[in-house]
C-alpha cells in the first residue's frame, strides 16, 4: 500500500538502545513494544482464566441435573467468564497490537503519551483482581461470591444481587477509564506521529480500524460508566435510576448498557477486521483489494454500531414503532460488513496462496464470523428474535461471532506478528494442529447448541430436560477438546519465545509481507523509528 | 503534515515511570475500598485512606515530574500538540459522561414516567388492574411509592451560581490574556479572582444541597427526580472541586514564575477544563433547575 524508501535510514543511539533490567523495565515501562508485549500476555493469560470457566460450565452441562457447581456458583461462573473473555482477554489482546504495533506501521518512535500507556495496562489487572476478589472474600466467610447476574447485570436482579456485584460495577469503572486513556493514546498517536509522507489514505488498514475502534471506545466507554455508577447508587444511596417504585425504569438500564454494549461488540471485531486483510494480501501475494472500501466501512460500522443498540432488547417490551426501526438499522450494518468480505474474497480471489498458519486462521475467520454473522442476520428480525431470544441459539451465534471473529483473528495476528516479535519461527507443525483442531472442535461445541436453541432450550440455566442430554453431550466434548487443542497453541508460544528451538526470522518474515514493520530487523530494536522513515 | 516543515527533533520518550503502576494501585485501593465500604465492612476506610493518601502522593509526583521536564525544555512542538490533542480527547470523553446523565434525565422524564403512568389510561383494558392508581405523569416526580418534596427555586442560589461561574470563565480568559501580554501581575490576579468564584460557587451549592436535605424534602430517595438532580448537580460539584485544585495549582506555578507568554500549555488544559465545566453549569441550569 504505501510505498516504503529502501533508503530508510534507522539511526539508534546505541546507549539509549538497550531495555532496562530487572522488573522495573515491565513495572515502570514507557516502551510501547514493553507495554504491547504486557497487554498480549495479560490478555492470554485471562483466555486461559476465561477459558478454564467455560470449561466448568460445560462439565455441568455434561449431563442432566446438578452435578459440579451448584446454581449459585453457575451464575457467578457464566457471569465472570463473560466478563473476563470481553473485558480482559479480548480487548486486551487486540490493544496489545494496536501498542506493539502501530507505532512500527506508522513509523513513530513510540506512543505520543508513553506514561498514559503504561497507567492504562496497569489498570486491568487492579480491575481483573478485584472482578474475581468477591471468591476470596467467600472462603474467608464474607459476602456470597462474585456478581451473578450474567454478564449484563441487568436491573432489578443487578440491585438485588449480593456484595460481589459492587466489586463488578467498580471493576468496570477502571476498566472504562483503562480503555479510554488507552484509546486518547491511540488516537493522539495516529494523528501526530506519523513518518513525513504518511497520509490518512497511506495507513495501513490495521492502524485504520484502530481510529474507529478509538473513536467508539471514547464515544461510549464513558456511557457505561455513568450507568455503573447509578447501580451502586440504587444499590446503596436509595436512588431510583431502575426502579418503577420512584418513577424510574429498569429498561433504562438496559438501554445504557446496550448502547455500550453493542459498539463493544465492534471494539472486539474491528481490530481483527483491520488485521486480516493484511494476512488474506501476504499469503495470497497480491495487493490488498478495496483499501478505500475497507476503510469507509470502518468508519460506516463505527457510526452505525452506535444507533443500533436496542436489537438487544427486542423481548424486553419496547414499542413495536421501536422494534422496527431497531430491527431495520441492525439489518443495514450487515451492509458495511458485507463490503469488508467481499475485499477479503477480492484480495485472495486467484492469488497464489500458501496455507501457513495465520493464513488458516485468517479464512477459518472468515468462515466462522460469516455464520455468526448471518444468525446475527435472523435474530435481528425481531419477530423471529421472540423465539430464538433466550435460547441456546442466541449463544451459538455470538460465539460464532466473537470466537469466530476476533478470537480467531487474534491467533491469526499473533501467529503473523510472533516471528517479528520474537526473531523465531514458531512451530509450522504445531500451528497447523493447533488450526485444525480448533476449528473442528469449535463447530463440534456450538453449532449443537443452534439446534439445541431452536429446539428451545434456555441459555443461563444451569440444568435441562432429557430431550436435550445428547446434544449437550456432544457440545461438552468438544468444548473438552478446544480446551485441551489450546494448551496446543500455550506450548508453541512458549516453545517460540523462551526456546531455542525455531528458525531465525528474517525482517520480512513472510514473502509476501509488506508495511514498515517489515522494514525492521526480526525482533526489532528496543527503540525504532527515532528518526522518521520517509513515506514516498 | 506539521512535521515536514519543522527541522527534526527526536521525540520526547520519558525514562522509565513508576507512577503509572503507583497510581493504578491506588486506583485499586479506591476502588475496593468504596466496595468493601458501601456493604459496611469496615476494612473499606483502611482501604480508602491508603488509596487517597497514595493518590495525592502519586499525582503530586506525576505531574512533579511533568512540570520539571517542562522547566528543562524536552516538550517541542511536538510533544506539545501530543498534549493538546490528549486534554481534547479527554474533555470529549467528559462530554460523553455528562450527555450521557442528560439522557439519563431525559428518558426518565420524558419516557419512563410517561410509561408507567400510561398504565392508568382510562381507554385501556387493564386501567382497572394498574398497581398505582392515582399516579399521574408529571415533573417533577418521585414515583408512584415516592414521597412529597419540593424543588429548587432556580432564581435564588442556582441563578447567583451561574452568574459566578460565567464571571470564572471571564476572569479566566482575562488571565489568560495577562499570560500571552506578559502582565504576570494579571495572570495572578485572574487566576485568584477564578479559584475564589470556584470556591464561592462550591460553597452555595454545598448550602443548597444541605437546604434541599433539611427544608425541602429533597433527598437521594426523592425517587427520579431526586436520583437525576443530585447525579447531575454532584458530579458537577466534582468537577468543579477539580477544576479548582487544577487551577489552584497553576495559580502556584505562576507564582513560582513558570510559564511563558508561547509556552503555558497546562495553563491552557485547566482553563478548557474549566470551560467545559462552565457550560456543563448552563445546560444543568436550563434542564435540571429551570424547564
Amino acid at each position: 500500500m504505501s510505498a516504503v524508501n529502501p533508503a530508510i535510514e534507522h539511526l539508534h543511539e546505541p546507549h539509549h538502545d538497550a531495555p532496562p533490567r530487572g522488573i522495573t523495565r515491565w513495572l515502570y515501562a514507557t516502551n510501547h513494544k514493553d507495554i504491547g508485549v504486557m497487554y498480549l500476555v495479560f490478555g492470554v493469560l485471562m483466555f486461559f482464566v476465561g477459558g478454564l470457566l467455560a470449561e466448568l460450565i460445560r462439565s455441568e452441562l455434561l449431563t442432566p441435573t446438578m452435578r459440579v457447581l451448584s446454581p449459585e456458583a453457575y451464575n457467578q461462573v457464566i457471569t465472570i467468564h463473560g466478563l473476563v473473555m470481553v473485558f480482559a482477554a479480548v480487548m486486551p489482546i487486540t490493544t496489545g497490537f494496536a501498542n506493539y504495533l502501530i507505532p512500527l506501521m506508522i513509523g513513530a518512535p513510540d506512543m505520543a503519551l508513553p506514561r498514559l500507556n503504561n497507567w492504562g495496562f496497569w489498570l486491568l489487572p487492579a480491575a481483573a483482581i478485584l472482578l474475581v476478589l468477591p471468591w476470596g472474600l467467600k472462603l474467608l466467610g464474607i459476602g456470597t461470591g462474585t456478581i451473578d447476574t450474567g454478564w449484563t447485570m441487568y436491573a432489578p436482579l443487578s440491585i438485588q444481587a449480593g456484595p460481589g456485584a459492587d466489586f463488578a460495577f467498580v471493576a468496570v469503572l477502571l476498566l472504562g477509564l483503562s480503555s479510554t486513556m488507552a484509546s486518547i493514546n491511540i488516537l493522539v498517536t495516529i494523528a501526530q506521529q506519523r513518518a513525513p509522507g504518511m497520509s490518512w489514505l497511506k495507513l495501513p488498514v490495521f492502524v485504520w480500524s484502530w481510529v474507529v475502534t478509538a473513536l467508539l471506545l471514547i464515544a461510549v466507554f464513558p456511557a457505561l460508566m455513568a450507568g455503573c455508577v447509578m447501580q451502586i447508587a440504587d444499590r446503596h444511596f436509595g436512588t431510583h435510576f431502575f426502579s418503577a417504585a420512584g418513577g424510574g425504569d429498569p429498561v433504562l438500564w438496559e438501554h445504557i448498557f446496550w448502547f455500550f454494549g453493542h459498539p463493544e461488540v465492534y471494539i472486539l471485531l474491528l481490530p481483527t477486521t483491520g488485521i486480516l486483510p493484511h494476512i488474506l494480501a501476504t499469503f495470497a501475494r497480491k495487493p490488498m483489494y478495496g483499501y478505500k472500501a475497507q476503510v469507509y466501512s470502518f468508519v460506516a460500522i463505527g457510526v452505525m454500531s452506535i444507533i443500533v443498540w436496542a436489537h438487544h432488547m427486542f423481548t424486553s417490551g419496547l414499542p413495536a414503532g421501536v422494534e422496527i426501526y431497531f430491527m431495520l438499522s441492525t439489518m443495514a450494518i450487515s451492509i458495511p460488513v458485507a463490503v469488508l468480505f467481499f475485499c477479503w474474497f477480492g484480495t485472495i480471489w486467484r492469488g497464489s496462496m500458501t496455507f501457513e498458519t495465520p493464513m488458516l486462521f485468517a479464512l477459518g475467520y472468515i468462515v466462522l464470523f460469516g455464520i455468526g454473522g448471518l444468525t446475527g442476520l435472523v435474530l435481528s428480525d425481531a419477530a423471529a428474535d421472540q423465539q430464538y431470544h433466550n435460547t441456546y441459539f442466541l449463544v451459538a451465534h455470538f460465539h460464532y461471532a466473537l470466537f469466530g471473529g476476533p478470537i480467531m483473528g487474534i491467533f491469526a495476528g499473533l501467529y503473523y506478528y510472533l516471528p517479528k516479535m520474537t526473531g523465531r519461527m514458531y512451530s509450522e507443525t504445531l500451528g497447523r494442529w493447533h488450526f485444525w483442531l480448533t476449528l473442528i472442535a469449535f463447530n463440534v461445541v456450538f453449532m449443537p447448541q443452534f439446534l439445541l436453541g431452536i429446539a428451545g432450550m434456555p441459555r443461563r440455566i444451569p440444568d435441562y430436560a432429557l430431550q436435550f442430554a445428547p446434544l449437550n453431550m456432544v457440545s461438552s466434548i468438544g468444548a473438552f477438546l478446544l480446551g485441551a487443542t489450546q494448551l496446543l497453541f500455550l506450548y508453541n508460544l512458549a516453545r517460540t519465545v523462551f526456546g531455542t528451538a525455531g528458525a531465525p526470522a528474517s525482517a520480512r518474515v513472510w514473502e509476501g509481507s509488506s508495511g514498515l514493520e517489515f522494514t525492521l530487523p526480526s525482533p526489532p530494536p528496543f527503540h525504532t523509528f527515532s528518526t522518521p522513515p520517509v513515506i514516498e | 503534515m506539521n512535521a515536514v516543515t519543522e527541522p527534526h527533533h527526536p521525540y520526547y520518550i520519558p525514562r522509565p515511570s513508576p507512577y503509572p503502576i503507583v497510581l493504578s494501585a491506588a486506583l485499586f485501593l479506591l476502588g475496593l475500598g468504596a466496595a468493601l465500604r458501601v456493604n459496611a465492612l469496615a476494612a473499606g476506610w483502611w482501604a480508602l485512606g491508603l488509596g487517597a493518601l497514595l493518590f495525592a502522593y502519586v499525582l503530586f509526583r506525576w505531574f512533579g515530574e511533568v512540570i520539571g521536564e517542562s522547566r528543562a525544555g524536552l516538550y517541542r512542538a511536538q510533544e506539545d500538540r501530543a498534549f493538546r490533542w490528549g486534554m481534547l480527547w479527554f474533555i470529549t470523553s467528559e462530554v460523553v459522561f455528562f450527555a450521557s446523565l442528560f439522557g439519563v434525565l431525559f428518558y426518565e422524564r420524558n419516557i419512563a414516567v410517561p410509561w408507567l403512568a400510561s398504565f392508568n389510561a382510562a381507554h385501556t383494558s387493564w386501567a382497572p388492574f394498574s398497581p398505582w392508581p392515582h399516579f399521574t405523569a408529571h415533573w417533577p416526580n418521585s414515583g408512584p411509592a415516592g414521597t412529597p418534596f419540593e424543588v429548587v427555586n432556580p432564581w435564588g442560589i442556582p441563578a447567583l451560581n451561574t452568574l459566578l461561574l460565567l464571571s470564572s470563565g471571564v476572569t479566566v480568559t482575562w488571565a489568560h490574556a495577562g499570560l500571552r501580554a506578559g502582565r504576570r501581575l494579571q495572570l495572578k490576579a485572574g487566576l485568584l479572582l477564578t479559584v475564589a468564584l470556584g470556591l464561592t460557587f462550591l460553597g452555595f451549592q454545598a448550602h443548597e444541597f444541605a437546604e434541599a436535605y433539611r427544608d425541602l424534602g429533597l433527598t437521594l430517595h426523592s425517587g427520579v427526580y431526586g436520583a437525576t438532580f443530585f447525579i447531575l448537580t454532584g458530579f458537577h460539584g466534582l468537577h468543579v472541586t477539580v477544576g479548582a485544585i487544577m487551577l489552584s495549582a497553576i495559580l502556584v506555578r505562576a507564582w513560582k514564575g513558570d510559564f511563558t507568554p508561547e509556552h503555558h500549555f497546562a495553563f491552557e488544559a485547566a482553563s478548557w477544563y474549566w470551560h467545559f465545566v462552565d457550560v456543563v453549569w448552563l445546560l444543568l441550569f436550563v434542564f435540571v433547575y429551570w424547564l
